[in-house]
């Protein structure tokens, strides 16, 4: 029944002796995957293939952007005036990073769902974890790079951050600024670690893949693969599958390019950066404002300021996803077989949102009772929530085999 | 028998030794290597020269502000009237996260003249109240906009996520109406 691949040409034969390639690409093709994946495993693919998409116009983008304080904002406006196709360029750029964002927030939501940090693939999680944490000072560094108004006020608040770790806080926003404000020589950082980290990036994602592929991919049941009925050759069932959904995504992707660009960005942006001037209103892009409300909502906790509690909790909220693997320590994976983590589940998720809303809402009066109220939610879910379910559900009965269910199904009809 | 001739008597041999030194030396290499890359991080000799600014305040009335740039932020320069000196005095013993008196926040013989970093102590952002029409928060000094932190007329934090008092530089009255921010002042004149 297996497809006999055609026999090697000889050129391929002599690499493959020497550096097996063609034989490691063999691997991706025949790779078995679980029958069942529904349509929540091709989030991956799309943070793939942006993950590409950015690093392409980023290095073209990199041709025309000159990092210095008094060209940076006029060479953007240049890209976006007078560079051939510069305005599409940057568009797919800015926007891809909150496509980005999307796609890996609800790569990671289908994780918490189906249990995918659970044993055997906690490394898979914890490289997730990294690549997430570097995507969030890409994008960062990248929204800098711009000098307008908000990006000169957010490199301000977040290097800040760190002047609340104490004793050696002060020295460390100095050295990171490289100066004594910031100014030039943290933007040439910034865009120096900006073209770098998506390279690492790159790394941690082949990381990422490998380990999961060392042990073989979760699915929507959350039980293990049995036998080879379970399972389909990677190449044609799952690249068809992924390439027509990446065609879906990028529609999407798409209209925000063509006909939003400006959606998801601040117009004060589009102010050069004034170091004396600090907006009305600043907020971050949407895929940072949960954390934000978090830093924000943080009172003073015992002999720790707010300002200190805040940058702990909100480093926390990420920190703590490390632990998730052991936090939940329940057998069964697929929040399907699990009443009560499913509850928990989607209210972490109404949590979560809850928290953009917070961050992006001044923070006085009743948003300030809500932040603090969803910031408490987050830590209860994990750190209580998550391992008492763990430890006290009853989980429905698992189907014996991947194919089992199907088959049924199927003698039903 | 060769073998147990290059080891040592107590169980440490002479290769771990070479191993231990070599690790050890190896270790101090790197580290003495990767010192000059984080040090070129710190602000460069050029950047910690321009560090004084002169200012001009025979031009400021009682009961203004003005900003001016130095070391690439804003200091903030007030005027203060004898009411707001007055009340950040009463203020003096106040509960407050960062207790300082008056008296501390501005130099001895020339209260009306207060000289702060406008940098908000909580994450960095410039706080409101330089101008007549600003908002000047609940204790009539400042109020930074991003995270709502308020400060009095002697710039103390008196509410909000801010922990200190907005700084006070370096600063020295070269006549009774020019200062040169970035300058300890002379003993001789304190």
């Amino acid at each position: 029944m297996a497809m006999q691949p055609a026999p090697q040409p000889r050129w391929m034969r002599w690499v493959d002796s020497r550096l097996p390639i063609f034989g490691s690409m063999a691997h991706f093709n025949a790779y078995p995957t679980p029958k069942n994946l529904n349509y929540w495993w091709t989030f991956g693919s799309f943070a793939a293939i942006t993950l590409v998409v950015m690093l392409v116009t980023g290095i073209v983008l990199a041709m025309h952007y000159t990092p210095h304080v008094d060209h940076a904002f006029d060479s953007i406006e240049r890209i976006m005036r007078d560079v051939n196709h510069g305005w599409l360029l940057r568009y797919v750029h800015a926007n891809g990073a909150a496509m980005f964002f999307l796609v890996v927030y609800i790569h990671i939501f289908r994780g918490l769902y189906y249990g995918s940090y659970k044993a055997p693939r906690e490394l898979v999680w914890w490289f997730g974890i990294i690549i997430l944490l570097c995507m969030m000072a890409t994008a960062f560094m990248g929204y800098v790079l711009p000098w307008g108004q908000m990006s000169y006020w957010a490199a301000k608040v977040i290097t800040n951050l760190f002047s609340a770790i104490p004793l050696v806080g002060e020295g460390i926003t100095t050295w990171l600024w490289g100066g004594f404000a910031v100014d030039n020589p943290t933007l040439n950082r910034f865009f120096s670690l900006h073209y770098l980290l998506p390279f690492v990036i790159v790394g941690l994602v082949v990381m990422h893949i490998w380990s999961f592929h060392a042990v073989g991919n979760g699915n929507p049941l959350g039980i293990d693969v049995k036998s080879p009925k379970d399972t389909l050759p990677f190449h044609p069932y799952y690249t068809v599958k992924d390439v027509f959904c990446i065609g879906i995504f990028l529609l999407v992707f798409a209209a925000f390019v063509f006909f939003a660009p400006n959606f998801m960005g601040h117009p004060d942006n589009y102010i050069p950066a004034d170091s004396l001037v600090t907006p009305a209103h600043i907020v971050p892009e949407w895929y940072f404002l949960p954390f934000y409300a978090i830093l924000r909502a943080t009172p003073d906790i015992l002999f720790i300021n707010a300002k200190l509690a805040g940058v702990i909790a909100m480093f926390g909220s990420i920190l703590l996803l490390f632990l998730l693997p052991w936090l939940d320590n329940s057998k069964v994976r697929s929040a399907n077989y699990r009443p009560a983590y499913r509850v928990a589940f989607w209210l972490f998720v109404i949590d979560c949102i809850v928290l953009g809303f917070c961050g992006a809402a001044a923070p006085e009066g009743i948003w300030l009772d809500i932040s603090r109220i969803a910031t408490a939610w987050y830590f209860f879910h994990f750190l209580i929530l998550v391992p008492i379910i763990a430890r006290t559900e009853r989980p429905k009965p698992l189907p014996f085999s991947i194919s089992e269910p199907v088959v049924k199904t199927a003698a039903r009809a | 028998m060769a073998e147990a001739e290059a080891h040592g008597h107590g169980g440490e041999t002479r290769r771990d030794f070479i191993y231990l030194l070599g690790g050890a030396m190896g270790a101090i290499g790197a580290a003495a290597f990767a010192w000059p890359l984080i040090d070129s991080l710190s602000p460069a000799a050029d950047t910690k020269a321009a560090s004084t600014t002169e200012v001009d305040l025979s031009a400021i009335k009682e009961g203004q502000a003005v900003t001016v740039k130095w070391r690439g932020s804003p200091v903030f320069i007030r005027y203060r009237t004898k009411d707001e000196i007055a009340r950040a005095v009463k203020d003096d013993k106040a509960s407050m996260p960062d207790p300082q008196p008056d008296a501390a926040r501005h130099q001895d013989g020339k209260p009306q003249w207060l000289v702060m970093l406008g940098v908000c102590t909580h994450l960095g952002c410039i706080p409101l109240g330089q101008s007549s029409s600003d908002k000047k928060g609940d204790f009539g000094g400042w109020f930074c906009p991003c995270h709502g932190s308020h400060y009095d007329t002697a710039g103390r934090i008196r509410k909000g996520p801010a922990p200190k008092n907005l700084p006070v530089p370096d600063y020295r009255f070269v006549t009774d109406t020019r200062i040169v921010v970035g300058e300890k002042p002379k003993k001789a004149a304190a």
